[in-house]
Order: structure tokens, then sequence, then C-alpha cells
């Protein structure tokens, strides 16, 4: 059993020149950053203890973020701001603190109460704004969209909660929500891929992971 | 091409390869300097992967070094792995550099760390990647200047067509007179030449192609000839007299390297005198860090990085003088911090029940690596590294006894007059070894044997032997793939090709260079990465150039005869070496010279530095101040 702990969540950004940090190595970035801050992280034991440090949603390589979350557990309690300042002259490059918050100990674990993301991609060369519509409408009304993913096939419909063009003078974007739960998690790059559209050629950021029961303000 | 451009290609291909961490550069602690107001600029290049480069100490002191100079800046350059490579070369991206990516051929100066012979390949494919002429003299002043240093720069003969200048010896000082001469000369616009010749007037820089060397008939080397009154013959090799204090400020990569920890150099050179054994011979003389000053910079180190690890590092650890107050220092100032402490290189006879209790309490590591090299006392006679049987099998016990269950013994087979019965001892060895841990911890004692194939090399006591020849490693190879079986016991082997990869290009002359140019013409490089090295290339490029491989390899050369490296002055003397061969033969050891200086020539050599620096940091004997000098002469050791 884990010695009592105090539960925190921050929210990070990936930025550009972190895009190709994969969910690992991303790990050991911020086990390094805490260090660096000086901050009492708790240890989970064992032969090689880790640091308690977990990561909700693995976001895909190449793409950037604007809301990472991370739960971490001290073994002193600390007021936000001081760890947030902490944190932030520590940080590693691309990767900027926006928020440190408390949270209940025991609250389910990060991943189990994000249920859905938000993307937004920008395209290299956007086929014409119109175009890109009609090709949304009809994924929002197809009835399933059948798609495979190593090897195994499943249905995309219903992992897109919602999809919508978005136009700024010439600048066409796709904003769009799918669902992040472990067994039910809905790609951008699949969203890209059922709209004919190459997602080597996307920009895609996520925006946001949704946590319902923290949302109801 | 422009550094927009390299970006906007790097957004294109990035997503297609493996690891793209490794091309964009972008880590805690690197530094970026503005391009257009730093008047000299230098590249830093290991030619091998990221992974690998990233945990190279000496390049990392440099470009520490360099960028601490206001008007100079130093980036970082690796090599891109094969599925970068392709997708580089069909998108015409040249090499460029991780911090400012901008090219390669637009640096002042690209620096290449040479540790082993087996990176000659990946140095030719790394100029051409930059689109640098791979040949020095193909080179204008439009072209980087291309310098490289490190152990295999002891004998640079190999590469002297492709490098304009080579650091011999210890880059902290002399980058920067290198650097300072460049920048004269850059503001003088005077040729390439002069360049060059300026560079050879530098204590350590040895200028190859103010260099010719003739060869006689029966294909050995003549003598060597200068080609300027600026070139100095020998080159004497270059050596800090003090180690600075350590760096601490390491790049923290966000992939995972080879070496994900804090190095800190807490020794250099060695006083053991194992006689295969290069770095210890060209590293000398033996200068130690003060335990204090480490401390420090491990505090430091870690403060900068948030680094998991540290790694204290030296050729042979536990000989480190204060070792266990070290040990003992690093527990209790990081306790409870979570820090593991490897100690690389412990020599069986010096490590102690005592160190082994200290190192328990920081080092995570499952079980230790102990180098007996060789198995038979008589060997390790030959060799000079006099451990016996009973101290090797005391120090496993008290490792399996105190809870670690994995003990790696490195040897090499091939030394000099080995008989198979010698190499049937290696696994009777490694039996008794696992027997001992079976006995105190039962089942789950096990022992790695890692056996390598000895090639001589340049600057050492066995500088003239020949190289077992392939029918015999592979006997020698069989007879321990058939012994070394069963629960407990693991062998690991090197291909004898590849020993012999290392065996020409160690010891070869000038002649050899064409060879390695045809080899990479061919297709070959990573050829210290057992999937990429391709033999067949090799052989192809010895007939293209009328090259026969056994002359460097098979042929024992005679004392007398003028090797390819005799005017690189290692400082240890070549009289020094010779007489230890002979004692080699006679199966006479030497202890260690702390005991007892041997006069191997270090400090005739350095005997200003030595005044200058008095005191036990250098641990070779003092030398009188200059007001006794004539006393002093005696006082100087003489050959035994
Ligand atoms: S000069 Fe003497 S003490 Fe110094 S390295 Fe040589 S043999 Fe050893």
């Amino acid at each position: 059993m884990e010695t009592t702990a105090y539960r925190y969540r921050l929210t990070f950004c990936k930025e550009e020149s972190v895009r190709f940090t994969s969910h690992l190595d991303l790990h050991r970035a911020w086990e390094r950053t805490f260090r660096r801050a000086g901050l009492p992280l708790a240890y989970r034991q064992g032969f090689n203890p880790r640091p308690r440090i977990n990561i909700g949603s693995a976001l895909p390589l190449g793409y950037t973020s604007k809301a990472e979350l991370l739960d971490f557990w001290l073994e002193e309690e600390l007021d936000t701001k001081t760890i947030a300042r902490a944190l932030t002259r520590a940080q590693a490059p691309g990767l900027p603190v926006r928020e440190v918050r408390r949270i209940e100990t025991r609250q389910p674990a990060l991943q189990a109460q994000i249920n859905s993301a938000s993307y937004l991609v920008r395209l290299d060369d956007p086929p014409p704004g119109l175009l890109i519509q009609t090709t949304v409408d009809g994924l929002m009304n197809a009835a399933s969209l059948p798609r495979e993913r190593r090897g195994k096939s499943y249905d995309l419909r219903p992992l897109i909660e919602t999809l919508l063009v978005k136009r700024e003078g010439d600048a066409v974007q796709l904003e769009m929500t799918l669902s992040a739960r472990e067994a039910a998690t809905g790609r951008p790059g699949e969203v890209l891929r059922a709209m004919d559209l190459d997602p080597a050629c996307a920009h895609i950021q996520r925006t946001k992971l949704i946590i319902t029961q923290l949302e109801e303000n | 091409m422009n550094t927009d451009e390299v970006e906007r290609l790097l957004g294109r291909i990035l997503p297609t390869v493996q690891k793209p961490g490794r091309y964009t550069g972008g880590e805690l602690n690197q530094i970026v300097k503005e391009w257009s107001t730093i008047p000299t600029r230098m590249a830093l290049a290991f030619p091998d992967i990221y992974d690998l480069g990233m945990s190279n100490l000496g390049l990392a002191i440099l470009y520490d070094i360099l960028n601490r100079q206001s008007d100079v800046l130093a980036e970082r350059v690796y090599l891109p792995w094969s599925d970068m490579e392709a997708a580089m070369r069909q998108a015409n991206l040249p090499l460029y550099s991780l911090e400012s990516k901008h090219p390669i051929s637009e640096f002042d100066i690209l620096g290449v760390s040479l540790p082993y012979e087996t990176l000659y390949t990946n140095t030719l494919n790394l100029l051409d990647l930059s689109g640098i002429p791979l040949r020095g003299e193909e080179r204008t002043g439009g072209h980087p200047l291309v310098i490289a240093g490190g152990h295999a720069a002891l004998n640079p003969e190999p590469m002297a067509a492709f490098i304009d200048a080579f650091v011999i010896g210890e880059g902290e000082e002399v980058i920067l007179e290198i650097v300072r001469t460049f920048k004269d000369w850059k503001t003088r616009q005077e040729p390439r030449g002069t360049l060059l010749e300026s560079l050879a007037q530098i204590w350590g820089v040895y200028v190859p192609s103010l260099y010719e060397a003739h060869y006689l008939e029966d294909g050995t080397l003549s003598h060597i000839e200068t080609r300027s009154e600026k070139a100095p013959v020998p080159v004497l090799k270059r050596i800090v007299p003090k180690l600075p204090p350590p760096l601490t400020r390491f790049i923290v990569p966000f992939i995972d390297v080879t070496h994900n920890r804090v190095p800190i150099e807490i020794m250099r050179g060695c006083t053991r005198g194992c006689r295969f054994c290069q770095a210890g011979m060209i590293t000398r003389p033996v200068r130690q860090r003060p335990v204090a000053e480490i401390l420090d910079a491990v505090e430091k180190a870690l403060a900068h990085t948030g680094f998991e690890e540290v790694g204290l590092l030296s050729l042979s650890s536990s000989d480190y003088g204060p070792i266990l107050e070290l040990v003992r220092g690093v527990n209790e100032r990081f306790a409870g911090r979570h820090l593991n402490v490897s100690l690389p290189s412990l020599r069986i006879e010096t490590f102690s029940a005592e160190l082994m209790e200290s190192l328990k309490e920081s080092s995570r590591r499952s079980g230790f690596t102990l180098a007996p090299e060789a198995a038979t006392e008589r060997m390790r006679e030959i060799i000079n590294k006099p451990v016996s049987t009973e101290q090797l099998l005391d120090t496993a016990r008290e490792i399996f006894s105190r809870g670690w269950h994995t003990i790696k013994l490195y040897f090499m087979i091939g030394h000099p007059s080995e008989t198979l019965e010698d190499v049937r001892a290696i696994a009777d060895l490694c039996k008794a070894v696992l027997k001992e841990g079976r006995r105190i911890i039962g089942k789950r004692a096990q022992v790695n044997a890692g056996v390598s194939t000895f090639v001589p090399k340049p600057h050492t006591s066995f500088q003239w032997v020949p190289v077992d020849a392939t029918d015999q490693i592979q006997a020698k190879q069989e007879l321990l793939k058939k012994e070394l079986r069963g629960p407990g016991l693991k062998l690991n082997w090197n291909k004898p090709e590849e020993t012999l990869l290392e065996a020409w290009l160690s010891r070869g002359d000038r002649r050899m260079g064409e060879v390695i140019l045809r080899a990479w013409q061919h297709g070959a490089k990573f050829d210290a990465w057992q999937e990429h090295f391709r033999y067949d290339l090799w052989m192809r490029a010895f007939d293209d150039v009328g090259l026969n491989p056994d002359f460097y390899t098979l042929r024992e050369r005679p004392i007398d005869e003028t090797l390819p490296w005799d005017h690189i002055d290692a400082a240890v003397k070549k009289q020094f070496l010779t007489e230890d061969y002979l004692w080699s033969l006679n199966g006479r050891t030497r202890i260690d010279c702390r005991e007892r200086c041997f006069a191997c020539g270090i400090l005739p050599k350095y005997a200003d530095l030595r005044r200058a620096h008095p005191g036990e940091t250098w641990e070779c004997p003092e030398v009188r101040s200059p007001r006794h000098k004539s006393h002093a002469k005696d006082h100087l050791p003489t050959p035994a």
C-alpha cells in the first residue's frame, strides 16, 4: 500500500518542438522536471521505486497540445502556487505548465475520468470549404463508419461526438471532439482518413481533455 | 538551403521515420546563439546516431567550453539512421545542426569525435551528407575546416586524407587555441594553406597534409617526411595539467539514449599498465579530482538535469584514491533522493567489502562486471593484469553474498602466446564463479561471460604483435561455445570479421585511407553495428586498392620497423613500450606505477607542467623546482 500522499493535477502544453516525444519519453521528461523542481514526489515501492506520476490519454506522436493532463502525488502538502512556480522554473522546453490543482486523493485514475478529447486540425493544403462541409455532413449522417486499426475492425462513427468545419477568411480548419475512453478512443488521423485527407499533411492540436464529472459548472 | 527550408522539409520527413526525436534538437540545456552575430561557428559531430552521440562526454565538454566564449557558437550534429538518411537524400536535405538547423557546410569548423576506429566510414558519410568534399586537398576556403580528435586520433594515418587537422590528446585547452587561430586567419583572408600551417604550430595539433609517408619495397614504412618547416616531428600529445571542474549542465535528451545519466569523470589516466590497453597508456598521467569537487558537481548536475542516475567514470574507478570517501559522500548527501550511482570499471583486487557495502545503498543494478581479461595466471602475467583466481573468487563471493545475483565477466581471447588450454580455463573460471553463486544464493546465480578478441593497438606494449588468424579465433570460440553452456551461464562473443576490421584500421597507415574510401563507396557504414557490418565490402575495397589485409593483421612487426604512428608522440616512450613488450615475453610483470615509477616517459616530457602543479592530484612523482635543475636531473627517474 502507498503511504498517504497528496494528489495534484497538472495541465500542460506540448508544443511544436516536442511533438515527436513519445508518451513514455514524456513521462520521463516530467519525472526529471519534478526532480529539478525539487518537489517531494511520492514513490511507488519496489525494487526499482518509480515516482507516482500519471499522464492521461496518450497523445499520438506528431500532435501538439494545449491541454495535457498529468496527476502526481507529493509526500508533503504544498500550496499549488508554490508547486506551479517551481515546475515552471524547472520545465523542459516545449512543455510549459498551465495550471496546478489540488484534487481529491481518492478519485479514480486519471485515465478513467477522461471521457473525450477535442482537436483542432489545420490542413497544409485544404480542399475548398464547401467540399469539406459536404464530406463532413456525409460522415456525420452515416449510420456507421467501419474502419480497421491494427488488424481489428471497429466503428468510427459513434466515437465522433462533434465534427465542425471552421472558416477564418480563406483558412479552413476542422474542429472535432472524439471519444477518449479507454476502450473507445477516436483518433483524429482516422477521421481524416475517413474523409480522404492525408494525416501527414495536417497539423493536429489537442485543445481539451474533457472530464465530465469535473466540468459541471 | 536556409533554415526555414530545412524546417519545412523536416516537418514532412519526420513523421515517416523511427524515433524522430533524434533529429529535432530543442532539449533542455541546449544552447542556441544568434547565428548572424557570432563570428566563429563550430559544428560538433559524433559520427553515429544521436542515441550514442548524446552519451559522449568529450563532445559535451567541448560544447560547454566553446559556448562560454562570446564570439563562438557550437552546435551538435549526429548521423541519421538509415531510414532518415534515405529520406534526407531523397528530399535533398543536407545534414544540419540540431540547434539552429543550419546546414553543416555553412559552419566554419566541423569537429568530429573519433573515439574508436569503426566510425571511419561514418565520418565519410557525415562529410558526404553535409556536402563537404571528402578529401582535405579538395576543400577550399569556403568549406569548413574539418578537425577530429579522440582516442582513435592517436593513430591518425588511416584518416589523414579526410581530416584537415587532428587534435592529439586532450581537447579542453587546445580547442580554444584552434578557434582563435581560425578566427585570426579568417579576418586576414589568407589562403587555406596558411591556416593549416598556423594550426600545426599549436601544441597537440597534427596537420597530416604537411607530412608525407615513404614506403619500402616490402610495403613497410620507410620514413615520414615533413613538407614544411612549420610541421613539428614528433607531434606531442596535449594534456591538461589539472582537470578543470566537471561539466554540470548536460543536455537532457527527450528520447531514450544509451546512457541516461550524469557522467562525472573522477579521474583520468591509469597507472596499472595492462599491456593490451590503449586508453591506459595514452591518457597518462593519472590526474584525480578532489572528492568535494565531485560531490558539488553531482549536486549541481542533478539540479540542472533531473537525471536519476550518476556515473562516476574513469578507466578504473576503484583505483580512485578516496573511492570509499566518495561513495559514502554520495550516499550521505543524496540520501532519499532516489539516485542511482554507477561505478563502472571496478578492479577485482581493489573491490573491497566496504566499497560493496557502500554501493549497496545507492546502486540499483542487479549485478557487477569484473574484467579478469584472462583466466590463467600465465596469461595474466603476459598481459600484466596479475589478479589471482582466488582474489576473483573472493570478490565473487562477496558480491553474491550481498544479494546481487549476476556477475558479468569480461575476457579477451587472442592475447600473445595463448593456447587452447588458456581458453578452456576461461570456461572453467566462469563455472567456478557460478558454483560459488549457486552455493550462496542458489539457482538465481547467473554468470555472463563477454569474450572479445584482442586487437593490438598503437602506443601499447603489444603494438607489434599479430592478431589471431580467423581460424584460430573460430577454434577458440567454438571451444568456449561448447564449454560454456547450461543454466546460469551465458556467453557473448564478437564475429572474427568484426575483430579484423578493427585490427586493420587500428594499425593502418595512410594507404588504408583508400580502403576506407572504397569500402564507403561500396556502401559500408555503421560498421560498429553488427546488423550493418559488411565484411564483403571491405574485402572488395582491399582488392580494389591492391592492399593485402593480412599485412596489417597477421604480420608480427619487427621492433625496429617504422610504425605509421611513430611521429605521433603519446608521451610514453617507444623504448619503454619495447622493454615492456620484451618483459611480457618473459612473463615479467610491473606493479602499479603509483607504487614505483617505471619512467614511462611522461615525467620528462611534462616536467614543467608537473612542477607547476605539485601535489597528489597528479600521481607521478614530483620533479624538483628549476632552481635545482642540476640535481633535478639525477632525481628524474631513469629507465629500469
Ligand atoms: S612517469 Fe612514472 S608514475 Fe608517471 S605514469 Fe609514467 S611510470 Fe607511471
